[in-house]
């Protein structure tokens, strides 16, 4: 597994007399072009239900070579008349030596390769994948990590929070994670001190109702580490844009908010 | 060929505008940006091409708008897999901004910046003949921020992330350099048809 932190060259600063919306946020890790190009047969060794709308999919990939928590992966179904479907998907687990990978997959309405997977599948199919994709969402758990996620956009978020556990690393971790309600929470048993829960439906008694706010994001960045905050904020479009602009808000500067969006 | 069990995929229909291991989004345009999506007025706006031409020159607003006008009918292609069929985007084709900086005939390649400091690199040839523009209207409507308004530049027929939201300039080499996704792992063209996604693609 590589985890060389790079910088990125090619991203000068913004153009002559522009505003201050100042991005060009570096890569994180350099991203081997072999491994990326290669499709490997995995396959689903295990199904765990995590809530009634998501479940994770355990996949054998024996030839893994191994990935950075937040990268994705491109998943393939092939149909028997050649008709083949690509999907991204975050790889949920955090690196190690197993050579499994979870992902953890939304039953999307009408979706074509999450149906499949929450339908369809059992422990033995084969699937293809190749990966880790992408040095941008990567945390290799180096810096202290502020993350920000709804819905499945805790899945690549829980592989930093997981990556730290294992390695017992004492770098600052803290999760703000939005969901409908307790049962909708994905990995709700496995969130520890590091993670609040907003929810914005249904709330056990006496925990407040309703969207992710100014409220939430405040305390988290009035106490700033040692060199500040890494924030990383996945989720719908609509939860992105609104997330990033109550960090933005909050004082984070721009240049260091990662996000990942899916529509 | 490695065929999934139990798997059909959705009714379909062959469309032969449809890249490989593409989708139809239908209505859908989702919104991939890495980055804040910046507060970005027209007023605040500008374009520049500088490198190796013989005129750098910059645009602001009213005078790119001053450029003959240019629509671009058709289709676009993500990387993630989705395309959208017949979208139409409205503004300026690129070659007469060209015509204006007059490049150099040692200019091969074109580093493309936004606002936000987005970098995406292109061959120059696939931003002239009528194939890339800066456009501003989409639907006859303002450009969304969140799809890049005020102003992207659109080279259709290459994977989107070549079309550089909140566009702030070229800048033209006489070599190849990486810019933001192709540092980080995704193909140096970006050719939809033949599914150049990643490095080594």
């Amino acid at each position: 597994m590589t985890e060389t932190v790079t910088t990125n060259p090619g991203a000068p600063a913004g153009g002559p007399g522009g505003p201050a919306t100042r991005f060009a946020v570096p890569g994180r890790i350099a991203v081997s072009e072999r491994v990326a190009a290669v499709w490997q047969t995995a396959t689903l060794a295990e199904i765990r239900r995590e809530t009634p709308h998501a479940a994770t999919f355990r996949l054998a990939v024996p030839d893994w070579a191994g990935h950075v928590p937040g990268q994705h992966l491109l998943l393939r179904l092939t149909a028997a008349d050649g008709y083949v479907a690509q999907r991204h998907y975050s790889i949920a687990s955090a690196p190690d030596d197993s050579g499994h990978i979870e992902l953890t997959l939304d039953h999307v309405p009408d979706g074509e390769v999450s149906g499949w997977f929450h339908t369809v599948a059992r422990p033995g199919d084969t699937v293809e994948v190749r990966g880790p994709l992408s040095g941008f969402f990567a945390w290799p758990g180096d810096r202290p990590a502020l993350l920000i996620g709804a819905g499945s956009g805790i899945v690549p978020l829980m592989s930093m929070v997981r990556h730290r556990r294992r390695r017992a690393l004492t770098v600052p971790l803290r999760m703000l994670v939005s969901a409908r309600g307790p049962e909708e929470l994905i990995y709700a048993s496995e969130l520890g001190a590091e993670t609040t829960p907003v929810f914005t439906r249904t709330a056990p008694q006496g925990v407040p109702v309703g969207r992710m706010t100014a409220a939430h994001v405040a305390p988290l960045l009035a106490e700033q580490p040692s060199g500040g905050w890494e924030a990383y904020v996945c989720g719908s479009n609509g939860f992105a844009e609104h997330a990033s602009r109550l960090l933005v808000a909050a004082g984070q500067p721009v240049d260091r908010i990662r996000i990942e969006r899916f529509g | 060929m490695n065929v999934t069990r139990g798997f059909t995929g959705r009714p379909r229909v062959h469309n032969p505008g449809l890249p490989p291991g593409q989708y139809d989004a239908g209505e859908d345009w989702p919104v991939l940006s890495a980055e804040v999506t910046p507060d970005l007025t027209a007023a605040d706006w500008s374009f520049r091409i500088d490198g190796l031409v013989e005129r750098p020159h910059t645009w602001d607003w009213d005078a790119a708008h001053a450029l003959p006008e240019s629509a671009y009918d058709g289709d676009i292609h993500c990387v993630t897999g989705w395309s959208k069929f017949g979208v139409r985007f409205g503004g300026v084709s690129l070659d007469a901004f060209f015509h204006v900086v007059r490049p150099h005939v040692s200019a091969t390649h074109v580093i493309a910046r936004s606002h936000t400091g987005y970098t995406t690199n292109l061959p120059l040839a696939d931003l002239t003949g009528g194939r890339a523009w800066i456009v501003w209207a989409y639907g006859g409507e303002p450009l969304p921020a969140e799809h890049g308004g005020p102003a992207r530049l659109l080279v259709p027929h290459l994977y989107f992330w070549k079309s550089a939201k909140w566009i702030a300039g070229l800048t033209l080499l006489d070599h190849d350099e990486p810019g933001f996704w192709e540092g980080n792992g995704y193909h140096e063209r970006g050719n939809p048809w033949e599914e150049q996604r990643y490095s080594g693609d």
